[in-house]
């Protein structure tokens, strides 16, 4: 069986009502684990003190937010190409998932920098670029709702996607191509010699593993709502023709 | 609760904030989930 058999709205519905309340409750044991982890039980840090705990929201809720544009950007790009509805219904779906995990890493952000830099917001290249972001992704929500024609909303907001994803990546990347700014580099790496010490990478890992799980089960959640919501539209769509 | 310091009120409003925008990100996505359902199997049922 071709993977593309999954994105058919019949397969895709069906295949996703099992797996939605594992992904949810897996979500959710590695958050309260991870937070509960981090907050309670890790030591603060010699320079940044107890504000070291605010890197297991942080952290995970930034890589989600860049993670979740190019999520859409694939799914954008799959619809471009190939004109599967789940597709475009999915990244839809995924939009206030995003806004929300860059607010969530805009406002940590702000509020660590405060005791950290001396300031909550700096023009900073990576901090500016993730703003531009969150703009990209109020922009991407509102194009959605503005036209009424699913397929042309599906067009424009995938171009809209791709021009984004220069902001996506810029952010993630903004500190190797500008020495400039506050932020610091990557705060995870595989070289052991600059990652941050075992006994705050464990319980972050733990943080990241269930944000991503969140990210998953909302997104399939809210596109079984889309394809919901798309077939009803079809069906009245009929009945006001009959 | 661990001993936070200076930096309480930060942490603590990191905290409070984050965990109050995911809470309220999960309820609206159900909330439509479940109102989208009813309303779909409404007009499967009634044409």
């Amino acid at each position: 069986m071709s993977m593309w058999e999954y994105a058919n709205p019949k397969k895709f519905m069906g295949w996703t009502r099992p797996v939605l309340p594992w992904t949810f409750a897996l979500a959710g044991i590695c958050l309260v684990v991870g937070l509960i982890w981090g907050f309670f039980f890790t030591p603060d840090d010699f320079r940044q003190g107890s504000t070291v705990k605010i890197i297991y929201l942080h952290v995970p809720s930034a890589l989600m937010a860049i993670n979740a544009w190019i999520m859409m950007l694939v799914a954008s790009l799959i619809w471009v190409v190939r004109r599967h509805h789940v597709s475009a219904l999915a990244a839809r779906a995924a939009a206030p998932v995003g806004v929300v995990f860059t607010l969530i890493a805009l406002f940590t952000g702000g509020i660590w920098g405060q005791p950290m830099w001396g300031t909550y917001w700096a023009w900073d290249p990576r901090l500016t670029s993730f703003l531009i972001l969150f703009l990209f992704y109020l922009g991407y929500i509102a194009l959605w709702e503005a036209i009424e024609d699913p397929d042309t909303a599906a067009d424009l907001t995938s171009v809209l996607c791709m021009v984004g994803s220069v902001f996506a990546i810029l952010s993630r990347y903004a500190v190797l191509f500008w020495n400039q700014g506050l932020h610091q580099g990557a705060s995870l790496s595989l070289d052991k010699e600059e990652n941050i010490s075992d006994v705050f990478w464990f319980p972050l890992l733990v943080c990241i593993a269930g944000f991503v799980l969140l990210f998953i089960a909302l997104v399939l959640m809210r596109t079984r709502t889309e394809i919901r919501a798309r077939r009803m539209r079809a069906l009245e769509a009929r009945a006001r023709r009959a | 609760m661990p001993d936070l310091g200076a930096y309480a009120a930060e942490v603590l409003s990191a905290y409070a904030v984050s965990i109050a925008l995911l809470v309220a990100l999960i309820w609206m996505s159900y909330r439509r989930y479940i109102k989208v359902r009813a309303a779909l199997e409404d007009v499967e049922r009634n044409g």
